[in-house]
Parts: C-alpha cells; sequence; structure tokens
C-alpha cells in the first residue's frame, strides 16, 4: 500500500496547482493520474484566463460580470473569493515563467472576451492552457513531487457511516494501466479530486476521450451530492466534423459570426443588440440553433465565423493556433475563408459540491477545476472564468488538506437545515439496477473505521471487479453502450431540452445500466488494457448521465444554459436554488439548498440578463 | 523489444497466480477471437467493395498468446471525410477488435499522447488525414523505444531526458510587489514562442539516429526545453551559464550531426535543429568568454 499525506486524483491545472501548494505547505504529495500530467486537457483551453489587473478594472466589477453570468444561479462567497485571488494567481503563474502574449511595455496583454465589462482576459497566443499546464507540471517537477501515471484511480475509500457527512475519506485505489495491478493509497491528510469534465457523455464534445468524470462519480457514489449538473456549457464555437474548439478569442479579438444568407444574425435576428457575438455563451450556442432551425444555416448544420478582416498580422500574432486547427481538423484556411462552427458540448458547470476551501461534506475529501461545484459559475460559465478556477481553488483546496489554517468557509455542504425535499417524476427508476450488490458503501462489515482497513477493504472489492470483468468470457461490449447513451444524450438532453426528451433520456439511461450488467471485457491481458480501462469508466458517464438529465428534467424554469420548453422563463420565486443529487446507496435523492447572493459589501439582485 | 530489432525475445512474464484457469480461458478467447476474425473478414470483403480504408497495425503483447510474437494485423474501415489515422484506429477498436491498444487524447494535436510511426514516419495520429497516406496505411510503435503493447511504447526515457535539463523557470530575481510582473519583451517573448510549443509526443526523439546509438543523448526534445529557458530574458544570466553547463556535457547539443529528421517530423513544426545549432553557438560565445 502506498502512503502519502495529501494524494491529489487528476494531473491536470487543477490537480497541479493542488499539488503544489500542499508541497508548499509541508506536506508529503503524489499525484495520482490516468494520464502523464501534461496530457491532461487543460493544455487544450485555448482563450485565456480572467483576471482584474489593470487601472480601471476591479474585483468587484469581475464578481458582477460573473454573477450576472451565471445568471444569479453561483453563490456570492464563492464568485468574490474567485475574483480576488485571482489577480496573484496569474502574477504568480508569470513569475513561474508562464509565456504569456505581452504589450509593448513587457506586461502581460489582455483582450475582450464575451460577458466581460473590462477587456480582463490575460492569454498566451490561442494556446494559454497549453502553457498553463506545462508551467505547472514544470514547477511540480521542481518540488519533487511524486507522480503516478497511467495509473486509475478507480474508486474512493471512504468510511461506511450511514450519514455521508459522518464520512472520512482515506484514500484511494487505483489500477495501474501498464502492469494491470490494482492498489490501495493511503491519505494522512486528505484526497483530492481534480479530474476535469465529463464531456464523453455527449457526443460531439470538445472534451478529450480521457474526459470521463470520474471524479465526480466516485465523489457522487461515497455520498456526495453532485450539484446543478444540469448546467451543460454548449461552447458556439466548435468545428462541425471534430468537435476542436475554436476559442472564444477569435470572437474576443473582432471575429463576426454570419448565417448562410451572410446575415449577421446576433445583431440581424436581435439576439444581442448591445454585444453582438460576445454575449454570454449560451445565449450565441442557442442563436446560431435557432438560425439553422429556421433554415439559415450553411448546409443546414453550421453558421460561419470570419476572422478574415483582422488582418494577417493581428491573427498570426494573437490566434496563430486557431489557423492550424482550422486547417488539420476541417481543410479551412481561415486567413481567406470564413471557418464552419456550430455548437458543441464544452464545460459541466455543475460538479462536486465543495465549499470555498474544497471541501466537501466528507472530510479529508476535496474537489476542485471542473469537476466541482462552489459553485462560481452558477448556470453559465464565462469564457475566461474556467483556468483562474483551477489556480485559485486548486491552490485553497491544496492548502487545506495540507492542514494550513484558513478562514471557515461560508457555503454550506451535505443535506443541511438549510435544504429542501425534492422531487422529480422520473418514467423509471434511477440509480443502482441491484442495490443489494456490493455497490453501495456499507456492505455489511460493520462501520470500519480505522484508515488501513477502510482502504483495504476496497482494494479488495476493486480487485474483485476486474477480476470479473477480465473472468467474464460474453456479453456486451462497453463501447457500444457508451456509443448509445452519447447518441441520447446529443439527441434530448443538449441545448434545447423537453420533457419528453429528458424523460426518453432517462429510459436510455437505464437501458445502458441494464445491459451494463452484463458487460464484458474481450481482452485478456493485464498489460496495457485499455478495453478495461474504458469499461470503467463507462460506468461512470452512466452514473453522471443520469445526474445530468435528472437535474434537467427536476428544474422547471429556464436559466442560463438550461432551457426547457415548456418553461420559457427564468422563474427567480421558485428557483433560485441549486439542484443536488445525491446517490444514496443506488436510490438518487434530490434536494436543494437555497443560492447566497448575499456578498461581502453588497447584494446581487437578481435582474433580467440581457447583452 | 522495440520495432527495430523484431527478432529479439520477448519477456513474457504471464502471471504465475490462477494459471491453468487463466492458460484455459486464454484458449477458449483465442478460438472465439478466431469466430471473430472470420466474421471480420466477411464483414470487410462487403466494405472493401464500398469506401474504406486499409489499416496495416503492428500487434504485440508479451502475456497473450498468439501476441507475444510481433505481426501485423489487417483492418477495413468505413472511409469519412475528413478521417484521420487516430479515428481509422478508434473506429478499428471499437467495432472490430477491443484489444486493439493505443495511447490517445485530445484528438487535437496538444496532449501529444498518440506519435506512432505512420508509413515510414513519425506522426500524430490526430492531425493525419488518411486521405494523404498510400494505402494499405502502415501504424507501428514510435521506433526507438521499449514496445509495451501494440502501438503503445514506454516514454519513460523520453520523460527522464527532459527531467535532466531542469525543465523549469528558475530566477533569482522575482519583482518584490506582490501583483508586480516580470517584464518580457514583445520581442523576446516572439524568439522563445515556437520552443514553447512543445507536446512532448517524442517524435522527434524516435526520429532522431543519434539518439537511437546514444542513450545518454539529452535529445531535441529536451535540447528544445532549454533552449525555452536558457533564451528567456526574465532568468537572468548565472542562470544561463548553469544551463549551458548542462547543454554543453559530453551527451548535449555537440552530438547533434545536424541531420534535421527532428526539425522534419515534429508536428508542431519547431525548428528543432536551428535551436539546436544556435545553442552550440551559444557554447562557442560563452567558453570564449573565459579566454
Amino acid at each position: 500500500m502506498h502512503e502519502h499525506d495529501v494524494i491529489v486524483v487528476g494531473g491536470g491545472g487543477a490537480g497541479l496547482r493542488a499539488a503544489i501548494a500542499a508541497s508548499e505547505e509541508g506536506a508529503d504529495t503524489a499525484i495520482v493520474s490516468k494520464l502523464h500530467p501534461v496530457r491532461s486537457h487543460t493544455g487544450a483551453a485555448e482563450g485565456g484566463i480572467n483576471a482584474a489587473l489593470r487601472e480601471g478594472d476591479s474585483w468587484q466589477d469581475h464578481a458582477y460580470d460573473t454573477m450576472k453570468g451565471s445568471d444569479f444561479l453561483g453563490d456570492a462567497p464563492a464568485i468574490e473569493t474567485l475574483v480576488k485571488d485571482a489577480p496573484e494567481e496569474v502574477i504568480n503563474l508569470e513569475h513561474w515563467g508562464m509565456p504569456f502574449s505581452r504589450e509593448d511595455d513587457g506586461r502581460v496583454s489582455q483582450r475582450p472576451f464575451g460577458g466581460l465589462s473590462f477587456p480582463r482576459t490575460t492569454y498566451a497566443g490561442a494556446e494559454t492552457g497549453h502553457h498553463l499546464l506545462h508551467t505547472m507540471y514544470q514547477q511540480a517537477m521542481k518540488h519533487g513531487i511524486q507522480v503516478y501515471d497511467e495509473w486509475h484511480v478507480s474508486e474512493l475509500a471512504v468510511t461506511d457511516h450511514e450519514d455521508p457527512s459522518d464520512r472520512r475519506c482515506h484514500g484511494i485505489v487505483a489500477y495501474d494501466v501498464k502492469t494491470g495491478t490494482v492498489e490501495g493509497f493511503k491519505a494522512n491528510r486528505g484526497v483530492i479530486l481534480a479530474t476535469g469534465g465529463p464531456g464523453q457523455v455527449y457526443e460531439h464534445t470538445t472534451n478529450a476521450v480521457s474526459n470521463t468524470g470520474d471524479g465526480y462519480a466516485m465523489a457522487y457514489r461515497a455520498g456526495v451530492p453532485l450539484e446543478d449538473m444540469e448546467f451543460v456549457q454548449f461552447h458556439p464555437t466548435t468545428l462541425p466534423s471534430t468537435g476542436v474548439l475554436i476559442s472564444e478569442g477569435v470572437r474576443g479579438e473582432g471575429g463576426i459570426l454570419y448565417n448562410e444568407k451572410g446575415e449577421r444574425f446576433m445583431f440581424e435576428h436581435g439576439y444581442a443588440n448591445n454585444e453582438g457575438e460576445l454575449a454570454s455563451r449560451d445565449v450565441v450556442a442557442r442563436a446560431e440553433l435557432t438560425e439553422v432551425n429556421q433554415g439559415r444555416g450553411v448546409e443546414d448544420e453550421y453558421v460561419h465565423l470570419d476572422m478574415r478582416h483582422l488582418g494577417e498580422e493581428r491573427i498570426l500574432d494573437r490566434l496563430e493556433n486557431i489557423l492550424h486547427l482550422a486547417e488539420d481538423f476541417e481543410g479551412v484556411d481561415g486567413l481567406v475563408e470564413p471557418m464552419p462552427v456550430k455548437p458543441g458540448q464544452h464545460y459541466e458547470m455543475g460538479g462536486i459540491e465543495t465549499d470555498e476551501n474544497g471541501e466537501t461534506c466528507i472530510e479529508g475529501l476535496y474537489a476542485a477545476g471542473e469537476c466541482a461545484c462552489v459553485s462560481v459559475h452558477g448556470s453559465n460559465r464565462l469564457g475566461g472564468n474556467a483556468l483562474p478556477e483551477l489556480i485559485v481553488f486548486g491552490k485553497r483546496a491544496g492548502h487545506h488538506a495540507a492542514g494550513k489554517d484558513m478562514k471557515e468557509a461560508e457555503i454550506t455542504t451535505g443535506y443541511t437545515d438549510e435544504c429542501e425535499p425534492g422531487d422529480v417524476d422520473s418514467p423509471v427508476e434511477p440509480g443502482a439496477v441491484d442495490t443489494k450488490s456490493g455497490d453501495v458503501a456499507a456492505d455489511g462489515s460493520g462501520e470500519l473505521t480505522d484508515p488501513q482497513a477502510v482502504v483495504e477493504r476496497t482494494v479488495e472489492h476493486e480487485r474483485d471487479r476486474v477480476q470479473t470483468f477480465l473472468d467474464k468470457d460474453e456479453g456486451v461490449q462497453h463501447a457500444a453502450i457508451r456509443e448509445d447513451l452519447q447518441d441520447s444524450m446529443t439527441a434530448n438532453v443538449n441545448v434545447f431540452r423537453n420533457e419528453e426528451g429528458l424523460k426518453t433520456a432517462l429510459e436510455d439511461i437505464r437501458e445502458a445500466r441494464e445491459r451494463y450488467q452484463d458487460v464484458y471485457v474481450d481482452d485478456p491481458s493485464r498489460t496495457f488494457n485499455t478495453d478495461l480501462l474504458h469499461t470503467m469508466e463507462t460506468r461512470n458517464l452512466i452514473d453522471l448521465a443520469e445526474a445530468i438529465t435528472l437535474g434537467a428534467l427536476a428544474r422547471e424554469e429556464f436559466r442560463g444554459a438550461h432551457w426547457r420548453q415548456e418553461y420559457q422563463e427564468r422563474r427567480d420565486d421558485e428557483w433560485l436554488k441549486h439542484t443536488l443529487l445525491r446517490w444514496n446507496d443506488g436510490t438518487p435523492e434530490l434536494f436543494y439548498k437555497p443560492v447566497i447572493l448575499e456578498g461581502e459589501n453588497k447584494t446581487y439582485e437578481p435582474t433580467v440578463r440581457s447583452y | 523489444m522495440s520495432t527495430q530489432v523484431p527478432e529479439t525475445e520477448t519477456e513474457a512474464e504471464a502471471e504465475t497466480e490462477g494459471k491453468p484457469h487463466q492458460e484455459r480461458r486464454l484458449a477458449e478467447k483465442e478460438e472465439r477471437r478466431e469466430a471473430a476474425d472470420r466474421e471480420r473478414v466477411a464483414r470487410e470483403e462487403i466494405e472493401a467493395a464500398d469506401d474504406s480504408v486499409h489499416l496495416k497495425v503492428f500487434r504485440y503483447d508479451p502475456e497473450v498468446e498468439g501476441k507475444q510474437e510481433p505481426r501485423f494485423d489487417d483492418f477495413h474501415v468505413p472511409f469519412k471525410k475528413g478521417m484521420t489515422v487516430l479515428d481509422a484506429l478508434m473506429y478499428a477498436r471499437d467495432h472490430y477488435d477491443s484489444s486493439l491498444t493505443f495511447r490517445h487524447s485530445c484528438r487535437q494535436a496538444i496532449c501529444g499522447s498518440d506519435a506512432m510511426f505512420v508509413n515510414g514516419s513519425q506522426r500524430l495520429c490526430c492531425k493525419t488525414q488518411m486521405v494523404d497516406l498510400e494505402e494499405p496505411v502502415r501504424v507501428e510503435p514510435l521506433p526507438h523505444q521499449e514496445v509495451v503493447k501494440d502501438l503503445v511504447v514506454d516514454m519513460q526515457h523520453f520523460y527522464d531526458q527532459m527531467e535532466s535539463v531542469e525543465p523549469y523557470f528558475q530566477t533569482n530575481e522575482t519583482p518584490d510587489g506582490e501583483l508586480e510582473e516580470q517584464r518580457q519583451s514583445r520581442e523576446n517573448r516572439e524568439k522563445i514562442k515556437m520552443s514553447t510549443r512543445c507536446i512532448w509526443c517524442g517524435a522527434c526523439m524516435s526520429s532522431c539516429n543519434i539518439a537511437a546509438g546514444d542513450n545518454q543523448y539529452l535529445g531535441p526534445a529536451a535540447i528544445n526545453k532549454a533552449y525555452q529557458f536558457y533564451m528567456d530574458e526574465r532568468e537572468g544570466e548565472d542562470m544561463q551559464e548553469h544551463r549551458m553547463r548542462i547543454l554543453e556535457q559530453e551527451h548535449g547539443v555537440w552530438r547533434c550531426q545536424t541531420q534535421f529528421s527532428c526539425t522534419e517530423v515534429c508536428p508542431k513544426d519547431i525548428p528543432l535543429t536551428e535551436h539546436i545549432q544556435e545553442l552550440k553557438r551559444e557554447a562557442v560565445k560563452s567558453n570564449l568568454k573565459f579566454w
């Protein structure tokens, strides 16, 4: 059994930042990731990092933009923490040598981004994430942080107290992809989940193939609520054939969207009379699909994003990477023709419920980055707000886990007195197919509290699971289940949603669960068995698809990224609250907690959100 | 084992635990696989009549019977416009043989996972279009690296070489003010720009004859990484000298024989050979300083 003070699961931006912070506090820290850290999907982030660095800007303005962007579903203490910490964290990256784009006076450049009242998006070309990731991995090396790369973390080692808020996380269990062994990792102080997004729930996504939401699913099954999962961001500018992202930076620099008739529809059809192309992402994504649905799309599928008028020099200076992506993945030369774009799944606003210090309701279990929900983004994330979230909350989680004395969090976690029970009209029984199987935290072995024993028990459980997969000789293969799941989610739980579609999706998800009972791994090898790895991931995708869809069916209003055909208005009287879903040992339970709109010095009054 | 020397013996260390059961099961699986193969051939014939592409893929697994001796498997994959080598491999895996093993993640040439040897050249599979290749398309693991299984190679040596050049920013001159930046001129940023694009895919190292013959040679990727920091004006002169000592060592920049193979295969178009040459010139200059 391996043993460390702090174990970080995932080696992307949030994980690396958390590990560096924990290490700086003197904790023996290790990163366990199914990828080598530099392969993490933070590297694909293009646009930039929002931070109020310059005169004329302020954290208060950044906070208001973020709250408005969230459609008043972000929690003020989380948002204010983000915007206040972001400037120092960005400068910290600069001190670590990150190659930011520069102004003539040698300071880091900033550019306009959607939904921002000030050009506060700090960037490094159109490959900001790549530089952020590599800069932080370099620092992790400098700190001598131990990295277990290509180890897939498959389960958390958590005590089995009946109330999840009484449980404690003592470590993790991971599968070594290269050798096929399953081993326990005991964490003396804390486990930090930083596993990134769940984009593979959808067929058309900007996310990597590895973004299967493992962290959300593990925390969920261990008893931590998933918060606001119905809010899925569809990025307005992805390449139609592959889902490869074309940065919002293109519009930030002045790129224009046209429909098939050559109309600048954001203005001409009144979607955003003030901000046009730089309206918030949810607004632009819906506008594009409306154009296509009303017969004004190019080839009935996409719209055009034109940046030719920016000129070669500016494009090469600030957006060169976009030229390569359009050329390599769509065969289009952005200097001489407009680029085809359509909305694609990009980001999950919801996630593992945490407080400002990254802690969940289970002691010793933390989450940071996309997989966490503090909540900063509410129902819609602004472009350029994901990267500051990684570094700000990654660092806080790392510090807290390592034992640093920090201000007590204002945000509460778990089922508290403030919460109210919820109900969702699902056409099928959600959750585990067989709650009596060994799928639950409590497996009848009594309340184990000894940390070592808790980890060992989880190791045994996972070894059995892997062996069962390998022993089973026939049945269904995971790829077929995954493909059907992705197709159903893309058809039914996309930008535009209605009750009928959501219910169809829940039925399809149930079917996927039942088929998964019969899943087998054809590759008999213990060496680098990706068949086995992907089979384990697919189970996580099923849990997440269900959580997203249950939330979407429960929320009877239109807010931010969540559009419902039957409910065309934001309903503040009833829905200024977060959706929470907990696994409840296999029988998902829905409840709500109120949004916190009271900030340090002001209360954010919900207003009509227009751009 | 390495693809370059397929006749060397394989280290098949099958698990001893539960061996009879394992053997029986493997044998049964092999039978099923043969049946599946027959089905596949039938399917392939139908598809070959339509628009399909033909892949010949290197297969090897140290513990699976029939794969311990390296072999090539044929896959016929239905062609779609814009299909990349990675798309074709994924299709083959998800529809024909789930044990086909390769690394991949982002699908957009930034994670650097899927550098392979395609039709005799190191390429990133996700950005290589099938239409640009002559069929059958031969896909092999990166040469000069140990093969773990199928198209997966052991990257540890590559990572070790990267780490050996201290690839992290180091300076003693961080500004005092908490929010004060280290200024960097646009020119200096431009100077290091190409070097910062490295995605650690290992294509360059695999293409380099010198690296193949000298395991201690830093290699183009690591030297390029060092170039990024050596040229960064924010690090200061002391650090430059320290970095030059690493670069000038016996297995450093002087080993490069300017064959340009690294530059040719780099999927990010980093002028690797040029960077190495520039560092050689810097090395000469810094040595002259002490005369």
